[in-house]
């Protein structure tokens, strides 16, 4: 049991128990599922400033807190306990360009040629962590949700403009992996 | 039942309306506590990012450069069983473990989720992680990952400071 719970999940499973996130909370709490307004509540409880923005009783989403807490704990759980001993398969093409463009440590989840703390203070580091960070944070801010919230919440309960969202979220990320992306590599 | 639990207020629901993620008015208030039956589903949704390798870097390279189906597949089939779930909820009038009606919150279309999405998805192909994800990514022990989750806090803070001035 232990060595099938170790090898890689299969989309089905893993998109079923995502998509059983939205009638869990739904059921449990009367909480729609969003990730992303965790942010949100953080900037709330640490640094209001006086921002209208930020001023609410974050204590009241609290839960979401909980729930991205757990997240993290799980993850732990799951690199600590649960990890396939072989490393991850990438698709051949993908694998083959970013070969190309010096990305070769693709046995882990992430490339230690980039995401590692030596990287932090130079121009790679600048873009891939601070930049990249803050455009996610800001965007789903602006657009009202990630993934979760627009992606899965929202097309789940057919609100079209989650649906405008999560088409823009792609829109973004094709343009940045294909005109941008291979120069930013390069740095 | 009725003694057990308070009337929330509801002053500020219309400031966190503003942003329509943020809304989940539930009438009740239970003890601190409760809110682990969250973390106890936060610790199986973070399980499965990483044993599915949602939280890879290279799985979403794969996904916007067309190369596998997995990440497709993941959304794909997460969407159908969370509409097959609020379809049944809504039939069924099915109400939470604590007796109260169902409520799902209503998303106003605004210039946000064009202008803010397309930046979100730009990043989201830099840092190969959605908000979700970045916890799943320095939980399972990439700590350089921590600078970009602040920066995304920074980005949120940012936003906060800017909205009246931005576009919606």
């Amino acid at each position: 049991m232990l060595e099938i719970i170790k090898q890689p999940w299969p989309w089905y499973v893993a998109g079923a128990l995502i998509g059983l996130t939205v009638p869990y909370l739904l059921l449990v709490g009367n909480k729609t599922f969003g990730i992303s307004s965790s942010l949100r509540h953080l900037c709330a409880a640490c640094l209001p400033a006086n921002i209208s923005f930020f001023k609410y009783d974050w204590k009241k989403e609290a839960w979401n807190l909980f729930f991205v807490g757990g997240i993290a704990v799980g993850a732990f759980i799951a690199a600590q306990f649960l990890s396939d001993p072989n490393p991850m398969v990438l698709a051949e093409p993908t694998a083959e360009y970013l070969a190309s463009k010096g990305i070769t440590d693709t046995g882990h989840l992430l490339p230690a040629e980039i995401f590692s703390w030596d990287q932090l203070f130079t121009l790679r580091g600048l873009v891939f962590f601070v930049i990249g960070g803050f455009m996610v944070g800001f965007g789903t801010r602006y657009a009202g949700g990630c993934t979760s919230g627009h992606a899965i919440m929202g097309l789940s309960s057919m609100q079209w403009p989650s649906l405008v969202a999560t088409v823009m979220f792609m829109v973004g990320g094709i343009a940045m992996t294909w005109l941008i992306l291979p120069y930013l590599l390069t740095l | 039942m009725k003694n057990e639990f308070q009337q929330a207020p509801t002053a500020d629901l219309q400031q966190r309306e503003l942003d329509s993620i943020c809304v989940n008015e539930s009438e009740l208030v239970h003890p601190w506590w409760h809110n682990f039956k969250y973390s106890a589903w936060g610790i199986l949704f973070g399980i499965v990012f990483v044993k599915a390798e949602i939280i890879s870097w290279f799985r979403i390279q794969e996904m916007f450069r067309f190369e596998s189906f997995h990440m497709y597949g993941v959304i794909g089939t997460a969407v159908i069983v969370g509409l097959i779930s609020v379809l049944l909820i809504k039939r069924t009038k099915a109400r939470t473990i604590h007796g109260e009606e169902i409520h799902i919150p209503k998303k106003e279309f605004n210039k946000g989720q064009v202008i803010g999405g397309l930046l979100f998805g730009l990043g989201w192909a830099i840092t190969g992680a959605c908000p979700g994800p970045l916890f799943a990514q320095m939980g399972s022990g990439f700590s350089v990952v921590i600078v970009t989750f602040l920066s995304a806090v920074a980005g949120t803070w940012v936003y906060g400071l800017l909205r009246e001035k931005l576009p919606h």
